[in-house]
This record gives C-alpha cells, sequence and structure tokens, in this order.
C-alpha cells in the first residue's frame, strides 16, 4: 500500500493528467476539431468518407416529430442499436437483439414494447443522456455482433479496444471488456477489465479492474493470458488512419471486433483517460516521448504503424 | 526570435511576483506599514449623508461637526461638496461646516466622511452649566408631570437618584401619568424627560452622537441624555434608563443646539453609514501623520467610499480562495464539482460560520437533490429545469429559516446569507453527475467541494491573511503570478502518486 514518489513515476514514463492537459491534449489538439469527434454521427460520416468501415447507419430521429417515422423505419429489422449522438460513458444506448411478436428483446433478454423505444428516443432528443443536458439527436445503426472468440471476455456488454494514436502512431492499446460490477459497459472506472494489448502482436499482457491486477474474468472466468486479438494488423491501421480524419494529435480511437465485418470504429475519444497505462504496466509518456524525439515529417500509413509496432513492442519495455 | 509559452509563462509570472512584492516592501520598510496585524485597534468610519431638496433662491447648510471627547479621536476627515463654496469655521468653540451656493434645482446629497477610534473611554468631561428654562406647557401636562415628580420627591434630593428612578418608571410603563403625557406627546419620550427634569430643577443637556455598528447603511443621530448633580455630569440612555456613556456612542455634540441647518432648502435628513475596522494601533498612529503626503496611501482603498471599502473586505479575501481551490485541483488532484462553487460557498460560511453553514448547506442540497429527481422523470428542458431548482431552492431555505426559528434555533437562520444559485447549479449538477457516474462520483466530488470550502474559509478567516489582503492589495499580483505559474505545472498530482503506485514500482 505504500504510495510511489514522483521520481519513481518519472523514471516509468507515467503520465500525469496536468502534464496530459497541457503538454499533449493542449499543444496537439486545436479546439476547433473537437467537434468532429465529441459527435457520433459528424464522426461516422466523416469515417465513411474515408472509406473506413463503421457500423452501419440505419436511421437518424432529429426532431420528436419524426419519432412517428420510426416503426417504418425498423420495419423488418431485428437488430438495431439506439443512441444518442453526443452521450457520453456509454448511456442511454439500447441494445435489441431480436423481437418477438409486436415486442423487442434486449442483450440482457428483458422485453421492451415499442412505445418503450418511442420513450426512449424522445429521451435521447431532449437531452436527457448528453452532456450538460444539451438537445441531441439519436441514431440507429447495425447491432454489432461481436467475434464469437471475444465473448468469454465480455459479461453484458461488447469488449472494446481503446488505441491511443500520438501523430498518427498508435502508441499503445488495450482491450475494454465489461463485467457485471459496470453494468454492461466498458468504462474502467465504473468497474470494467482493462487488458493490456501487445502493440506488435495484439497478445494480451496484464488486466486490471478497479487499479489491481487480476488473470481471469470476474463474471466469465476466463484467463486472459491465451487472448490474442484476431484481425490485430487491420485493428491497427483503422485506428491509426483516423489520424488523417480527425487531424488530432492526440485521441483514443475505440475499435470493435464484428463477426461479419471485421473492425470497425465506434467512436473516437479526445481526452482519452490515463487507466491504459495500468492495464499495459507501462508509462505512456516514455512512448509520447520517443515519438517527440523523431521529429519525423509526416509518413505515410504503412510506415507510420510498421515503425510504432518497432518501437512499442512489449519486450522492447 | 520565439520565446517558448513556458519560458513566456516563467517571465511575466517571475516579473509579476518581483512587483508585488517590491511594492509590499516598499510599504512596509518606506512608509512603515506593520506586516503583521499586531495590537488592534477598531477604527470606525462614519459618513454622513446630508441629503435636501432645494426650495429655489440661495442655499446655506451649516453642519456642526464633533469634536474630539470622551476619549474619541478624530482620525481624518473628508468633504465632498461639488458645485458648493465650501467653509470650516469655529463658532463658541465648536468647528462648523458652511456649504454655501446661489441656486440648485434638484434634490442634492452632501457627504462628510470621518475616522474615529477611541484610545481609552474616558467619561464626558466638565462642561459649564447650561441655563434651563422652565418649560412652556398645558395645565393638564403640566399636573401630570407635576404628580411624577410628587411620586418620586423622596429623591429630589439627590439628582442622579432621581433621574435613575424616572427612567426606571418610564422603562415599567405602567405609570397613568407617564402614559397620558406619552400619548399626548407629538415629539419623542425624550423632550418629556427633559421638561421633567427642567421641572424637577435638575441641569440637563442633551448628547447628541451615533451608535456605532459594523455594517449600519441609514443610521440616524441617537440623543442621550445627562445630569448635573452639582459635582459632575453623568450621562443616562433614555430609552434603557442604563447609566455611563455606552461603549459604542460616538460623540457629536453636547447640548439641545441643532447639528444640521439647512437654508433654503427642506425635507432635509442627516444619514449615516458605518464600517468598522480593525487596524493595527501602528497602522493607525502613521495615518494619523501622513495621510495627505503620501500619494501610495492617497491611492490605497482606505480613500474610497465607506460602501466600497466594506465590499473590498469581502473581495479581496476571494483571490485566497481561489489559490486554495487551484492548489487543490492542480497539485492535489480532489475533484470539485465546479472551479468556484468551492469559493463562493466559503464566502457564505464567513457569513453562517462553519458548523451552521455546513450543516445547512448539506440540508437544503440534500433535500434539493431528492426532489430533483422527481424533475428528472418528468423530462423538462433544461432552462426550466434550472428555474424549477432555484424556486425550490428558495422555497426550501424559507422553509428551513421558519422552522428552524420556531424551533429556537436561531443559527440556522443564515441560510439566507447562502448564495442561491449557486445552491440551485449544484444540486443541478451533483444530480447529472448522479445520473451519468452514479452516486459514489457525487460523494467523491460533493465532498471534495466541501473540503475545498472548508480550507479556503480557514484560511480566509486567518486574522493575519485578513490583514495582508486589506492593506497590502499589491500581494494579490503575487497571487496572479504563483496562478499564472500552476497553470503550467505538468508534474504529478497526490493522488496519483497513489493511483499509480504499482507502476512506479515495475523495477523492484
Amino acid at each position: 500500500m505504500k504510495w510511489a514518489t514522483p521520481s519513481q513515476l518519472r523514471k516509468q514514463g507515467i503520465l500525469g493528467m496536468n502534464s496530459r492537459n497541457i503538454d499533449y491534449i493542449g499543444r496537439s489538439n486545436e479546439r476547433r476539431l473537437y467537434p468532429l469527434v465529441d459527435n457520433k454521427l459528424k464522426t461516422k460520416n466523416a469515417a465513411i468518407k474515408m472509406g473506413m468501415s463503421v457500423p452501419k447507419l440505419i436511421g437518424v430521429v432529429e426532431i420528436q416529430h419524426e419519432i412517428q417515422n420510426l416503426e417504418r423505419l425498423l420495419d423488418g429489422i431485428k437488430q438495431f442499436v439506439i443512441k444518442p449522438a453526443q452521450g457520453s460513458g456509454g448511456r442511454g444506448i439500447l441494445v435489441i437483439k431480436d423481437r418477438r411478436g409486436d415486442d423487442f428483446i434486449k442483450t440482457s433478454g428483458e422485453l421492451v414494447s415499442f412505445r418503450d423505444i418511442r420513450r426512449h428516443t424522445s429521451n435521447i432528443l431532449s437531452g436527457l443522456y448528453s452532456l450538460g443536458g444539451r438537445v441531441d439527436v439519436a441514431m440507429i445503426e447495425d447491432m454489432i455482433d461481436f467475434d464469437p472468440m471475444l465473448s468469454k471476455y465480455s459479461y453484458e456488454g461488447v469488449p472494446d479496444i481503446r488505441v491511443i494514436i500520438y501523430h498518427g502512431y498508435p502508441v499503445m492499446a488495450m482491450m475494454r471488456c465489461s463485467t457485471h460490477a459496470s453494468d454492461g459497459k466498458a468504462n474502467l472506472h465504473q468497474g470494467a477489465v482493462g487488458v493490456g494489448i501487445d502493440i506488435l502482436s495484439g497478445c494480451s499482457l496484464y488486466a486490471v479492474q478497479n487499479g489491481n491486477k487480476i488473470s481471469q474474468h470476474p463474471d466469465t472466468h476466463h484467463s486472459f493470458d491465451e487472448l490474442k486479438l484476431p484481425h490485430w494488423d487491420e485493428i491497427l491501421r483503422l485506428a491509426a488512419s483516423c489520424y488523417e480524419m480527425t487531424d488530432l494529435g492526440y485521441f483514443g480511437a475505440d475499435i470493435v471486433l464484428d463477426e461479419k465485418n471485421g473492425p470497425v470504429v465506434l467512436e473516437l475519444n479526445a481526452r482519452p483517460g490515463l487507466a491504459i497505462q495500468m492495464a499495459n504496466q507501462a508509462g505512456l509518456k516514455k512512448c509520447l516521448k520517443t515519438i517527440d524525439n523523431m521529429k519525423l515529417i509526416k509518413q505515410p500509413l504503412n510506415k507510420r504503424i510498421q515503425l510504432a509496432q518497432q518501437l512499442f513492442a512489449a519486450q522492447q519495455r | 526570435m520565439r520565446v517558448s509559452p513556458q519560458l513566456q509563462i516563467i517571465l511575466v509570472a517571475g516579473v509579476i511576483i518581483t512587483l508585488g512584492l517590491g511594492l509590499t516592501l516598499y510599504k512596509k520598510f518606506e512608509l512603515g506599514f506593520p506586516l503583521t496585524p499586531g495590537q488592534q485597534q477598531v477604527v470606525w468610519t462614519i459618513e454622513s449623508k446630508i441629503s435636501f431638496k432645494p426650495v429655489g433662491g440661495p442655499l446655506e447648510i451649516a453642519m456642526v461637526l464633533p469634536k474630539p471627547q470622551a476619549g474619541w479621536n478624530i482620525l481624518d476627515d473628508h468633504f465632498a461638496s461639488s458645485g458648493f463654496d465650501f467653509l470650516i469655521h469655529d463658532v463658541e468653540g465648536q468647528r462648523q461646516a458652511r456649504w454655501l451656493r446661489e441656486s440648485l434645482d434638484r434634490k442634492t446629497t452632501l457627504y462628510y466622511k470621518l475616522e474615529v477610534y477611541r484610545a481609552s473611554a474616558f467619561d464626558l468631561d466638565n462642561s459649564p452649566l447650561p441655563k434651563v428654562l422652565a418649560p412652556e406647557l398645558t395645565a393638564d401636562r403640566l399636573a401630570a408631570m407635576e404628580s411624577v415628580i410628587s411620586l418620586l420627591k423622596q429623591y429630589l434630593h439627590d439628582p442622579l437618584v432621581f433621574t435613575k428612578e424616572l427612567l426606571g418608571l418610564l422603562l415599567q410603563g405602567d405609570n397613568q401619568d407617564l402614559a397620558f403625557l406619552l400619548a399626548r406627546q407629538e415629539d419623542r419620550p425624550l423632550d418629556m424627560i427633559m421638561d421633567i427634569l427642567a421641572l424637577a430643577d435638575i441641569p440637563y443637556q442633551a448628547v447628541k452622537g451615533i451608535f456605532l455598528e459594523d455594517g449600519r447603511r441609514r443610521q440616524t443621530l441617537d440623543t442621550l441624555i445627562e445630569i448635573h448633580d452639582g459635582e459632575r455630569w453623568h450621562t443616562f440612555n433614555p430609552l434603557s434608563a442604563e447609566q455611563g456613556l455606552p461603549e459604542n456612542f460616538f460623540v457629536w455634540q453636547r447640548g439641545t443646539k441643532s447639528i444640521l441647518n439647512v437654508m433654503g432648502g427642506e425635507r432635509s435628513s442627516l444619514e449615516f453609514a458605518i464600517v468598522k475596522n480593525k487596524l493595527p494601533i501602528k497602522t493607525v498612529l502613521f495615518m494619523e501623520q501622513h495621510l495627505e503626503e503620501q500619494l501610495l496611501l492617497d491611492f490605497s482603498i482606505y480613500s474610497l467610499p465607506v460602501e466600497q471599502q466594506g465590499v473590498f473586505k469581502g473581495l479581496l479575501l476571494i483571490p485566497v480562495g481561489a489559490l486554495v481551490v487551484v492548489l487543490l485541483r492542480v497539485l492535489v488532484g480532489i475533484r470539485t464539482a465546479g472551479t468556484f462553487m468551492p469559493i463562493l460557498i466559503a464566502l457564505a460560511f464567513i457569513q453562517t460560520t462553519l458548523l451552521a453553514g455546513l450543516f445547512v448547506f448539506l440540508i437544503v442540497v440534500g433535500m434539493g437533490l431528492w426532489i430533483r429527481f422527481y424533475l428528472s422523470f418528468l423530462n423538462l428542458l433544461l432552462v426550466a429545469r434550472i428555474t424549477a431548482v432555484v424556486i425550490l431552492v428558495i422555497l426550501l431555505m424559507a422553509a428551513l429559516s421558519i422552522v428552524s426559528y420556531k424551533l429556537g434555533f436561531e443559527q440556522l437562520l443564515t441560510v439566507t446569507f447562502l448564495p442561491t444559485i449557486i445552491l440551485a447549479w449544484t444540486i443541478e449538477r451533483m444530480s447529472i453527475l448522479w445520473e451519468e457516474e452514479g452516486g459514489h462520483e457525487v460523494l467523491i466530488q460533493g465532498s471534495g467541494s466541501l473540503f475545498a470550502a472548508t480550507l479556503a474559509y480557514l484560511l480566509m478567516s486567518v486574522e493575519l491573511i485578513k490583514h495582508l489582503t486589506f492593506n497590502f492589495p499589491e500581494l494579490m499580483i503575487c497571487l496572479l503570478g504563483i496562478v499564472l505559474l500552476l497553470g503550467r505545472y505538468t508534474g504529478y498530482r497526490l493522488v496519483e502518486l497513489y493511483r499509480f503506485r504499482d507502476l512506479g514500482k515495475l523495477d523492484e
């Protein structure tokens, strides 16, 4: 239970909150670029323009009046997700996995009626789930059938892969697995498990929950040791290519593995948290400094990934 | 040449910190301002407002000025008399101010500000006995007064006891004759007392002055009464029957002569605004000697009108509270709900005292949160929801005041000092936080905010800090420099040393 000293943390190259805000977010992210990542609808449109794969958009409800068209829009669609474009922390996301008669079945198995779905959409529009209660729009998109290989590492939720991208280079990655404690959400501070992923191979490194190292998923009891993410190179390419799309110098890309479509971009985050360092048992600042010191002018995507995999592979640490 | 932002900040901060410290040291060593509060002297600033409405024609306003007596000293006085001819001259040993003007067509206010302190509490000295004229009274009033005097006739030989008994009788309020006299009296009971004293052949005179109370805005002149027992004068408060000159009574003038005379005007009034300052004795003595000479002093907060001085006493403490919040957030890593909420809460604590303030805050916010949860079911728009919460907070505050007053907990009445809008925003933010992040986060940020507010309050109520902020506002420039530096601090926060404790020991 002993605290670390600042010099110990500095030696390990741990990134602190003040340094993240001033040295990285403040220096490399221009404010005018934020709306693109803070609004999932804008992110998705930009990603489609760049030819990146994203969950398919079924429709958008922008004003309360349009909720009337919802039934026609969802006609014949069995699986879908309704979410607020500016929601935070996974709030307001309704996932429907099947229909039974006139009713819909949520991932948890609970039955909801069409009236419930209409009310949920109305709540999204009035800003119930968005930061500061801003008026929002509701997006309806295809449900992600996540790779069955990953299902043993997640409880009642979609596991996603967060990759930190610095000046276009993927520097650190982790998989976030929802748990019973996190209520199906993939947020580490709510109790989800973070699994550090080796940039070179896509293999798991360590797993942490609430800041403590663990070896198996607390609900499914599967060991994280054998975890090796499929399509790893493709995931890295997709995440790193978001740099061209956003122009942000420092951000986190959230990628999900879809069974049919492979890796898809779920959302981007201009202020990614620091917990990824614990999942990797390594300091971020060390990696970020390496890139700063290289003083590289813009490199093509392939070159960047190749370089990052050499520099940040786990055995290099 | 381009200077990096880091270096710029350090340069700018260095220059302003040096400037602030330099000014402070200059005041300390060249002007002799004491850095520590030391022994305190209460100094009262009295601002007299003379208001009147001209009736046309030439104007002449004369006011008798106070002179130092009964231990009161006058540190400094100022007049504001724009557009008037102004002079001060002596009339029968009393200083008198005179404002003159050919004509004026609107309602006007003249100001006279003075700073006084009471070095030691003497009684009033012996002044010659005034000529007491027999009062002109109607027959029934004369009869009533004589009946009162005959009731107290066994004390007539001793004027002191007689006055005491008379005032005591008045205070009891069950004497028929006195009740009759008071019912018919158009003026104050004071005139009646003086008439009775005159009838009883006791030498008396009025003592006009002001009861000094911090923060009073529209105080008017009060009158005490003094009687002569053959040897010396004794002062009485006619309303409370207490003997002796009250500690906080500033004597303006002895005798029945009127203080203010307005010729060529009507509806004149004389009101006082009063602010209490605690100043180091050294500063007081220093100001007595040098006030006019120094440019820096002439531009100090002491040169402002009294009401603004009072406001600045509080305002100058805000940067100290803000510094506490910045330190806690940047260096320690405590999460607070909003940046300035803790400072405003701390300012409110100064009025409410800490424990009552904390208690009231928790109750109002707790109940507000509870009701706000119901509101969230109604799906209101943001502006309407906040307004609803503001109304609820005011209702809660009123309810809390009434209930606590009825139960006899008068400390809780200070709930009105808590800023309503801040409470409403706190409730709104906390309830959103609750829905988004859960009750755990509300607890962390809520207690973080209260911790910061408490710490800021404790710091802001330290006598030395109050002294420094008010007497050396230059130090605020230093604070600015420190805050600029903190704004570029990229080191670890204290909580991160705990959060990343395992990562720090990877090599071991």
